[in-house]
């Protein structure tokens, strides 16, 4: 089936809501789009989607739509939508949900944020805590984006702000075998 | 449950990375004034980061394992874990919630860390352990220095008092303990309708302008209800108030941890080395109040 959505033809994917209500373990379809979650959502105003919107195209299939749209990288998490839902529609397990399965096939659309995400981890994954100094050096190289908040990091460093090492953790091997885990 | 020890309160401490780093006078002033109100904070031997944002956001698994290796360590000593983070502090009690409820991740994480993990111990955030277990009374007798006329607006953000379901302290829109807290401190405490508004912490490295667009409609609320600094329980809503606050030096407001106001009116003489690691100085609002 095709329909028009925002001037462009859009292939339906009839099992999308059904997958995201599986892996979000959230009744999507209780959703009346009474607006409550857009209205008190603080990044609203940076998304393309607004938040009752993406339910609306989960429930209606609008697959790629959903995972390229910059919403569900802009939505920081924050809880105050899924606190106030009438209908107890968890939107912030929807939003999870629907960033993995964008990185898994390759969709994610803010790059910077995707990154940030991928790069915190492979931190944690390597020296079992995190690492300020090493995490934003690693994000300004992957991002090309070296001369921004330079002053501020200079100044943190002289406040002993930013650790120039990782701290001391010792059983590296053992946070290695939750990521092997949790990857399979 | 916390163990009472004939000194008080014992807690296997978990401090969570930025408190190593830029959180580093969050840290300071926590270990200072817990043990002030004895608070007996024992540090969990060798923990790991709790996957904070990241984690979740991307490999939901991942996130409650990495958590729970923190919940196992701290269960093998045997007591309530003590979190300063509130990011953490979600993290933390996520992890046990699911592990309640999915023997599989149970399984799982025994499995892995090759340890028998039941989670029989609970996560308690440190704002609510001195609210709740010290008791705003008990605060109150022991302050020196009163904050008198300093005008203060209490900032929760997000992971304190939400989701509900998870955390269940305070009040989820309109929560009132910190407010309290610094009300026994002495302090004029404003009210304000920002206080559980997200800042954008977890956009603040990533997306620059959203961060903050987010931070500087959170201060200009705060200034309009008359508060001269804001106080924050978290880290990362620190470091980003203070990072992307925009405007010149003078006009900004200061951030606050709320220990490092507890310390400074419980008179401890190490207080005035934590304000120099500050972004933004206080030193000139303090001084203005003989502080």
């Amino acid at each position: 089936m095709q329909y028009v959505v925002k001037e462009r033809k859009t292939e339906i994917d009839g099992r999308f809501g059904a997958q995201v209500k599986e892996e979000s373990g959230t009744e999507i379809n209780r959703c009346y789009q009474c607006l409550t979650c857009s209205l008190g959502c603080p990044s609203a105003f940076a998304m393309d989607y607004l938040p009752h919107q993406i339910v609306r195209m989960v429930q209606l299939g609008l697959r790629e739509q959903v995972l390229t749209s910059s919403t569900i990288w802009v939505c920081a998490g924050c809880e105050a939508c899924a606190t106030r839902c009438p209908n107890e529609v968890d939107l912030v397990e929807i939003m999870d949900v629907l960033r993995e399965i964008s990185l898994r096939e390759g969709l994610a659309k803010e790059r910077s944020i995707a990154d940030f995400h991928r790069i915190f981890l492979g931190n944690i994954e390597r020296w079992g805590r995190q690492h300020e100094l090493s995490l934003i050096l690693l994000l300004k190289l992957k991002t090309r984006d070296f001369f921004g908040d330079l002053l501020t990091g200079i100044k943190m460093l002289m406040k002993g702000k930013l650790k120039l090492l990782p701290g001391r953790f010792k059983e590296k091997a053992s946070v290695r075998s939750i990521f092997q885990a949790a990857k399979r | 449950m916390s163990q009472q020890t004939a000194a008080g309160l014992r807690y296997a401490y978990y401090p969570g990375c930025s408190l190593e780093a830029t959180a580093r006078e969050y840290d300071l002033s926590v270990r200072a004034v817990c043990e002030h109100l004895g608070i007996e904070l024992i540090e969990i031997p060798d923990w790991n980061c709790c996957g904070a944002t990241s984690g979740h956001s991307i490999n939901r698994r991942l996130a409650s394992i990495l958590a729970g290796r923190n919940l196992a360590l701290a269960e093998e000593m045997g007591m309530d874990i003590a979190v300063a983070c509130p990011a953490c502090y979600i993290r933390l009690r996520s992890a046990h919630q699911e592990m309640q409820g999915d023997d599989s991740l149970r399984e799982e994480l025994s499995r892995v860390l090759a340890v028998s993990y039941q989670g029989k111990h609970g996560t308690r955030h440190l704002l609510d352990v001195i609210c709740h277990e010290v008791g705003l009374e008990n605060l109150k007798n022991k302050v020196v220095r009163p904050l008198n006329g300093l005008k203060l607006a209490a900032y929760y953000g997000c992971y304190l008092v939400r989701p509900p379901g998870l955390v269940a302290f305070d009040d989820p829109e309109n929560p009132q303990c910190l407010d309290g807290l610094l009300a026994a401190l002495g302090a004029e405490v404003r009210d304000w309708s920002g206080k559980v508004d997200c800042c954008g912490g977890s956009l603040s490295l990533s997306k620059r302008e959203i961060a903050g667009q987010m931070v500087n409609g959170l201060v200009e609320m705060a200034k309009r209800a008359g508060a001269e600094a804001m106080v924050t329980a978290c880290p990362l809503c620190h470091a980003n108030l203070e990072m992307r606050q925009a405007g010149a030096d003078g006009n900004k407001l200061p951030i606050f941890y709320f220990t490092e106001l507890i310390g400074l009116a419980l008179g401890i003489g190490e207080a005035r080395s934590w304000f120099k690691k500050h972004l933004i100085s206080p030193s000139g609002l303090l001084a203005s109040y003989g502080l």
